[in-house]
C-alpha cells in the first residue's frame, strides 16, 4: 500500500461527501416536481411526451397503480429490446454485419438491461451492432436508472406523507428524472469522455499496421454516449467485453476517477434527499454514515489484499501487488477502489478482472453484493434497499425496549416488517438455491473456467451478481449457454421486481399512516448508536446468511493460496 | 383491475417508443455529431500516424510488441494477443495452475534476457483488457538493457528515454505508453549516432 493509494481513496471520499448535498438538493427539486431552469429547454419535450402517451402528470397514483404502470413499462421495454436484439441481422447500423442474437441470449440480455443489472453473457465487440448498443441497450441504462430513482421517491413519499392514499405519479417521476437529471448530465459527461479519448463514431472496424508490421483491428462505435449513462445510472454494461478496463471505455486515470464518482453520486445524493423529504436532513446523514463505514472497511480490506499480492507468484521472484487482470494506468489502489465502488453500488462495471483478484480481494465485491448492495447501492435501489434494513433495525430496537418501533415519524407495525422481511429474503433464497443447484447439475458444472474453490466462487458470484442486479462477474464462467442464460435471467427478474413490489406496498402502507411525533420514549434514529445498530443489523444478517458459502469459495481459496496449493 | 390494466397499456407502449427515439437515437447521434465536430481525433480512436501518414496504432490502445528490438507490451489474453475485437483478461484465479505455469515461463524468459532481482509484476501478468497500452516504469527499465544491446545503443540513453516518457499520475500509477516509447526509440536509432557505443 502506498501513500498515493490512500490519497486517492481519501480524495474520492472527500469529493463524494462534498457532492451529497448539492446533488441531493437537485434530486429533491425533482422529487417535489418543482420547476428547474432546464424546463426552459426540455419542458416542451416533457409535455409532448405526456400528451402523446395520454398521461396526466398531476394525477396521483396509489401504490398498486404505481406498481402496475412501472411493471407494464418495464415489460414493454424488455420486449422492445428483445426484438431489437433478435432482429439485429436485418436492422441497419450494423457495420460489422453481425447476426441476430440467439433466443436465450436475447432473453438474458433484455432482462439484464431492464433490471439495471447489465450482466453480459456476451462480448460486446463481437456480438452487438451499433444500433443494438444504442437503441437496444442505452435506453435501458437511462430508464432502469430512472425507474429505480422513481421507486425511491415513492418510498420517500410513503414516509413523508400523512394519511394519504397515493405515492406519486410514475410517469411524471420517470420522465422528470430522465429529462432533468440523467440526460443533461450525460451530455456533458459524454463530451468529457470524448475529449479524454473515448471514441464516438459510427464507423465500425478500422485496421492499423503496427511498427512491427502486424495487423491490428480496432473497433469504433458510439462508446462515449453509452459509457456516460452506464456509470451514472449504475448500469455497468460495457460497450466492449473488457468493460471499463478497455482503454477505449476508460482511457486515463482521470476518466477512471470520474467514472467511480459517477457510480456513487446519485446514490449519495439520494440519502440527503431522503432526509430532506422527511423533514430532518440528519436522518439522511445518519444513513450515509452507516454506508460509508461499510464502504471504507471494504475498501481497506480489498486494497490491502491486492497490494499484498499473490504469494504463489512471489516465490518465482515476481514483485509487488497482484497485477493479473489489472491495467497499469490504474494500478492496484484505483483497481481495488473501483471494485468496491462498483459492487457497493449495483453498477457492475469493472476496470480490472475480479476473477483474477486475490481470494480476499475477490471476497469483498462478493460480500458487498450479498449485503444487498445497500452501501450507497444502485441509483434508487440502494436507498430503498437500505430503508428495508432500517425498518428491521427499528423493529429490533423496539423489541429490545418493548415499544412499538417508529421511524421518521411513522409507526412501524407488523405489516411493514413482514413485507421488509419478504423483500430481504429474496436474496439468500435465490442466490444460495441457484448456486447449490448449479454446483451439482452437469450444465452448471460445465461453466467455471477455474477449478477448485475458485470455480465454486465463479458460480456463486454469478448468481449473487444476478439476483443483486449488479452485473459484474467472475468472468471466467462461460455463461452464454441456455442453462445459465435462462437461470440468470430469472434470477435477475426476481431479484429486481420481487423486491420492488413489496417495497411499494410498504410505501403505500406508510403513506396511509398518521404522523407520530418523536417523544422521550422514541429510539433516536440520528446518532452514533443508531448508525452502529444499522451497521450491525446489515452485517449480522448478511454474515449469518452467506458465511458458509463464502467459506466454501473465497475463504477456502485464500487458505489454498497461502499454502501454495494449486488447482 | 382490468380497466386499470388497459389504461396503463397505452402510456407503457407510447413512452417506450418515445424514449427509444430520444435516448436510443437522438442522444447518441447528437453526441456523435458533437464529438466528430469538436474532437474528431479522439472521437475516431486517437489514431497515430507515422511520418508517411500510415496509421500505426492508437495512443490509447496497446499494440502487440514482441520483437527484441522494441519494448515489449504485457502478456495479453485478448484473442491471440492484443486482438482489438476480442478484449479480455485471462480470468485465471490466484490458485490456478495455468496462471502459475504462464507466469513461471514468462519469468524464465525475462531471466534469459538478463533481468535480475525482482521481476516487475505487470511485466509477467495479463492486463484486464488485453489491450493495455502502458508499462510501469520498472517494467520498461527492466527491458532497457536488452533493447540497448540489440540496437547497439548506450544503456543509459535508453534508460533516459524511459524516464523522459514516463507520465506521472496523481489518480493512478506512473506509466509509459509503449507505442510512444518505441516510436521515440526508432527516432533515436535513426538519428542517434553519438549514442552508439564505440566498441
Amino acid at each position: 500500500m502506498t501513500f498515493q493509494g490512500w490519497f486517492l481513496i481519501l480524495a474520492f471520499f472527500g469529493v463524494l461527501l462534498a457532492l451529497a448535498k448539492p446533488v441531493g438538493l437537485w434530486l429533491f427539486t425533482l422529487y417535489e416536481g418543482r420547476r428547474t431552469p432546464l424546463h426552459l429547454v426540455l419542458g416542451p419535450v416533457e409535455r409532448g411526451f405526456y400528451g402523446l402517451a395520454g398521461v396526466d402528470p398531476a394525477q396521483e397514483q396509489g401504490w398498486r397503480r404505481y406498481a402496475l404502470h412501472m411493471l407494464l413499462f418495464n415489460v414493454a421495454l424488455m420486449a422492445f429490446t428483445y426484438a431489437v436484439l433478435r432482429l439485429q441481422g436485418v436492422l441497419p447500423g450494423n457495420p460489422q454485419g453481425l447476426a441476430g442474437l440467439s433466443p436465450h441470449l436475447a432473453f438474458n440480455t433484455a432482462i439484464s438491461f431492464t433490471t439495471n443489472t447489465n450482466w453480459q453473457s456476451y462480448g460486446g465487440e463481437s456480438t452487438m451492432s451499433n444500433l443494438s448498443q444504442m437503441l437496444g441497450l442505452t435506453i435501458h441504462n437511462f430508464l432502469s436508472a430512472a425507474t429505480g430513482i422513481a421507486l425511491a421517491f415513492a418510498l420517500f413519499r410513503g414516509f413523508a406523507r400523512r394519511e394519504a392514499g397515493t405515492v406519486g405519479n410514475f410517469w411524471a417521476d420517470v420522465t422528470r428524472i430522465t429529462l432533468y437529471l440523467l440526460l443533461p448530465v450525460c451530455i456533458a459527461y459524454a463530451i468529457f469522455l470524448i475529449a479524454s479519448g473515448v471514441p464516438q463514431a459510427l464507423a465500425g472496424v478500422g485496421n492499423v499496421e503496427t511498427l512491427e508490421g502486424a495487423r491490428q483491428s480496432l473497433l469504433l462505435g458510439p462508446v462515449a454516449s453509452q459509457e456516460a449513462i452506464k456509470m451514472l445510472g449504475t448500469n455497468g454494461g460495457g460497450f466492449f467485453n473488457a468493460n471499463s478496463a478497455h482503454p477505449f471505455e476508460n482511457p486515463t486515470a482521470l476518466t477512471n476517477f470520474v467514472q467511480m464518482l459517477s457510480i456513487f453520486v446519485v446514490g449519495v445524493g439520494l440519502t440527503w434527499t431522503f432526509g430532506k423529504a422527511v423533514g430532518n436532513t440528519r436522518q439522511g446523514w445518519a444513513i450515509l454514515s452507516a454506508m460509508m463505514i461499510l464502504f471504507l472497511v471494504g475498501t481497506g480490506v480489498s486494497y490491502w489484499a491486492e497490494a499484498a499480492g499473490n504469494p504463489v507468484l512471489h516465490q518465482f521472484g515476481v514483485a509487488g501487488g497482484n497485477m493479473e487482470g489489472k491495467e497499469v494506468r490504474f494500478g492496484i489502489a484505483a483497481s481495488a477502489l473501483f471494485s468496491v465502488v462498483t459492487t457497493a453500488a449495483s453498477c457492475g462495471a469493472v476496470n480490472a478482472m475480479h476473477d483474477s483478484f486475490t481470494a480476499l480481494g475477490g471476497l469483498v465485491p462478493l460480500f458487498n453484493m450479498q449485503l444487498g448492495e445497500v452501501v450507497i447501492g444502485g441509483v434508487g435501489a440502494g436507498i430503498y434497499g437500505f430503508l428495508l434494513f432500517a425498518i428491521l433495525a427499528v423493529f429490533v430496537a423496539g423489541l429490545m425496549v418493548g415499544r412499538t418501533p417508529e421511524y421518521v415519524g411513522k409507526k412501524i407495525e407488523s405489516r411493514e416488517v413482514k413485507l421488509a422481511v419478504l423483500a430481504i429474503a429474496v436474496l439468500p433464497l435465490m442466490i444460495l438455491g441457484l448456486t447449490a443447484l448449479s454446483s451439482v447439475l452437469q450444465q452448471g458444472l460445465a461453466g467455471p473456467l477455474n477449478k477448485g474453490p475458485h470455480g465454486f466462487s465463479e458460480i456463486l458470484y454469478a448468481f449473487t451478481s444476478a439476483v443483486a442486479n449488479n452485473g459484474s462477474a467472475f468472468a471466467g464462467l462461460t455463461a452464454n449457454t441456455p442453462y445459465y442464460n435462462g437461470l440468470l435471467g430469472v434470477a435477475m427478474w426476481v431479484g429486481r421486481f420481487f423486491i420492488i413490489v413489496p417495497t411499494l406496498a410498504i410505501a403505500g402502507s406508510l403513506a396511509a399512516k398518521k404522523y407520530t411525533p418523536e417523544s422521550a420514549g422514541s429510539f433516536p434514529t440520528t446518532g452514533g448508536l443508531w448508525v452502529g445498530l444499522l451497521v450491525g443489523i446489515i452485517l449480522i444478517l448478511g454474515g449469518l446468511t452467506f458465511l458458509p458459502s463464502l467459506a466454501l469459495g473465497p475463504i477456502a481459496d485464500h487458505l489454498s493460496m497461502i499454502r501454495g496449493q494449486l488447482f | 383491475m382490468g380497466k386499470d390494466f388497459s389504461s396503463a397499456l397505452r402510456p407503457a407502449i407510447v413512452m417506450t417508443l418515445l424514449f427509444a427515439a430520444l435516448l436510443g437515437l437522438a442522444y447518441p447521434l447528437a453526441m456523435t455529431g458533437i464529438g466528430q465536430a469538436i474532437f474528431p481525433s479522439q472521437a475516431n480512436g486517437s489514431l497515430v500516424r507515422d511520418g508517411g501518414g500510415r496509421v500505426i496504432g492508437s495512443t490509447v490502445i496497446g499494440p502487440a510488441f514482441t520483437s527484441e528490438r522494441y519494448f515489449q507490451t504485457r502478456p495479453s489474453a485478448a484473442g491471440k494477443g492484443y486482438d482489438g475485437l476480442a478484449s479480455s483478461g485471462s480470468n485465471l484465479g490466484p490458485t490456478a495452475q495455468a496462471l502459475v505455469d504462464r507466469v513461471k515461463a514468462d519469468v524464465g524468459k525475462r531471466r534469459g534476457e538478463g533481468v535480475t532481482g525482482p521481476v516487475p509484476g505487470d511485466l509477467v501478468t495479463a492486463s484486464g483488457s488485453g489491450l493495455d497500452p502502458d508499462l510501469s516504469p520498472a517494467a520498461a527499465l527492466a527491458q532497457a538493457p536488452r533493447v540497448a544491446r540489440v540496437r547497439g545503443l548506450a544503456p543509459e540513453r535508453v534508460r533516459a528515454l524511459v524516464a523522459e516518457r514516463t507520465e506521472a499520475s496523481v489518480l493512478g500509477e506512473p506509466h509509459v505508453n509503449v507505442l510512444a516509447l518505441n516510436q521515440a526509440l526508432d527516432g533515436l536509432s535513426r538519428t542517434g549516432s553519438p549514442e552508439v557505443p564505440r566498441r
